[in-house]
């Protein structure tokens, strides 16, 4: 069964004057994965932002419409909690450079205040850890900073810290683009395997990471939504010219 | 083709001279100074200089143990009221660079940082002293800290802005609000380069002179009392090696000694800090 998750109506966004969506439309399903690809500067991240209220830390930023999750406006949600509900993972790996691996994972809990008890902390970072893969990794280094570990692994505990907090949604924005193949290749696995419990809605500029991985996939293409539907329905017979110029290499 | 390398080698070799000898150049009256006053002083320096209080005019031996405490009282009392406050305001310029209000408060604290040290002693003064009726440890502390503010703002607005964009963003992702994510996540990353910052301050306040004519005053006896008048060493120095005596010069030239060690070790401090403490993204 496909459950609507989130809604996005009549959505536009962008800095001061600069229109940069255009009434975008779409819908995302739970448990699936649904990637938003595009050439550069097509308003892909600036999407994704405004799905977690991220955008309006931009200077300038500027939005309408609305964006339904479980049919409520995120809008008119407190922003904090909608960030609490819809975790991130950055384009370069962030994670924390004060705080050790441990404490990364669970830095959402930290930074927020919330008090665990200490078997709660070990159950939490054991169990994301394990989700990401990381665990059989970084076992014996619990209590080492962050930053030492490799571009791929530290990507995979900002995922890890990003599903600590038990989101309803996660966004991607372009998480591999910093990595080399085989950690991408590892992410793109995790993915498939973490949509089991989770949403995740994905950034990317490379069309095959998005054919590969995804259920659902939105073109956009000069802050307009061109075609959004089920991958395989759009990678095998598009519906407008553009998608298909953009799927055979035409423009980028 | 053999000629036109060998005399680029040969240009470069007179580069790297000419750069080598200028460097050491550069550290030439620092070394002549160390010499210098290693030579006058250390023949004052025994154990009894550092825990005796100073003897009259004529009496051999003394030592400056109150103008040691005064100079810690008074870069204490600086340190206390300077560092929060320039604290918050780097944090405040480093978060808002393009407001009016921070445009303002820059230009400020550039002409804070250019007021002669001999001005602001007048200013504490007449601000603190005339009104308390008393030179005192305090007015000192006061003096230093308006001195030591423009430092620690500038090291600190500088140290917060060369983070990346991407850790704020990386905490506000998890839902964690604005001021828990400045003081749980800003500043301890930008935590070496605060308090590197904050210890060049005290290296340059510690030997300030000027201000401390007109509040700390200086005093032949040991005083805890912050509302009194205390010895500080620069002051030592001063008054020292202004005076007719002979025996008093050396005294001068050795508190001198004490000052640069001072100073010396908190410069030292903060480089290992700002090296071994600093966080890698």
């Amino acid at each position: 069964m496909e459950n609507e998750l989130l809604i996005v109506q009549n959505f536009y966004a962008g800095f001061g004057r600069c229109n940069i969506l255009k009434d975008i439309n779409f819908t995302v399903y739970q448990n699936k994965i649904t990637a938003i690809m595009g050439p550069s500067g097509c308003g892909k991240t600036t999407m994704i932002r405004c799905i977690n209220r991220m955008h309006e830390f931009s200077p300038g930023a500027t939005y309408s419409g609305k964006i339904l999750l479980h049919g409520e406006d995120i809008y008119s949600m407190n922003p904090i909690l909608v960030r609490r509900k819809i975790g991130m993972v950055f384009q370069r790996p962030n994670p924390f450079p004060t705080m050790s691996i441990y404490d990364n994972v669970i830095s959402g809990f930290i930074l927020n205040g919330i008090k665990l008890q200490k078997q709660e902390k070990d159950k939490i970072v054991i169990n994301s850890l394990k989700k990401v893969g990381l665990w059989e990794e970084v076992k014996d280094s619990l209590h080492r900073r962050g930053t030492f570990l490799s571009g791929g692994q530290q990507q995979r505990l900002c995922i890890a810290r990003a599903l600590a907090m038990n989101p309803d949604v996660i966004l991607l924005d372009e998480p591999t683009s910093s990595l080399d193949p085989k950690s991408t290749l590892m992410i793109e696995k995790l993915l498939e395997e973490l949509k089991q419990t989770t949403t995740i809605i994905i950034v990317t500029h490379n069309t095959a990471q998005a054919a590969r991985i995804s259920d659902y996939v939105a073109f956009l293409y000069l802050g307009e939504l061109i075609e959004y539907g089920a991958t395989k329905k759009i990678f095998t017979a598009p519906e407008h010219k553009k998608t298909e110029e953009y799927l055979t290499g035409k423009f980028s | 083709m053999m000629e036109t390398i060998n005399k680029r080698i040969f240009k470069d070799r007179l580069f790297t001279i000419i750069v080598v000898v200028l460097a050491f150049t550069a550290c030439l009256p620092l070394l002549g100074i160390l010499t210098f006053v290693i030579k006058n002083g250390l023949s004052a320096i025994n154990v009894e200089f550092f825990i005796r209080l100073p003897k009259p005019v004529g009496e051999h031996g003394g030592g400056i143990s109150n103008a040691i405490i005064g100079t810690f009282i008074v870069v204490l009392i600086a340190f206390i009221i300077a560092t929060p406050v320039s604290l918050l305001t780097g944090v405040y310029l480093s978060e808002n660079r393009k407001s009016v209000f921070s445009e303002v408060l820059r230009v400020s604290i550039d002409v804070l940082a250019s007021i002669p040290s001999i001005v602001i002693g007048i200013i504490a003064y007449l601000w603190i002293v005339k009104p308390m009726k008393s030179f005192s440890a305090l007015s000192g502390g006061c003096a230093l800290a308006m001195i030591m503010l423009p430092v620690i703002i500038k090291s600190t607005e500088e140290t917060l802005n060369m983070l990346p964009l991407t850790l704020r963003e990386a905490s506000f992702a998890l839902g964690v609000p604005y001021y828990r994510t400045i003081l749980k996540v800003i500043i301890p990353a930008g935590l070496s380069g605060i308090i590197t910052g904050i210890l060049i301050a005290i290296a340059r306040i510690a030997g300030e002179t000027a201000p401390l004519l007109f509040t700390a005053f200086g005093n032949p006896f040991m005083n805890f009392n912050i509302t009194k008048p205390v010895n500080t060493l620069p002051l030592v120095v001063f008054n020292y090696s202004t005076s007719p005596y002979e025996q008093w010069h050396t005294i001068a030239w050795a508190a001198a000694l004490v000052l640069l060690i001072i100073v010396f070790t908190f410069t030292l401090i903060a480089r290992i800090i700002s090296k071994k403490w600093k966080t890698s993204f």
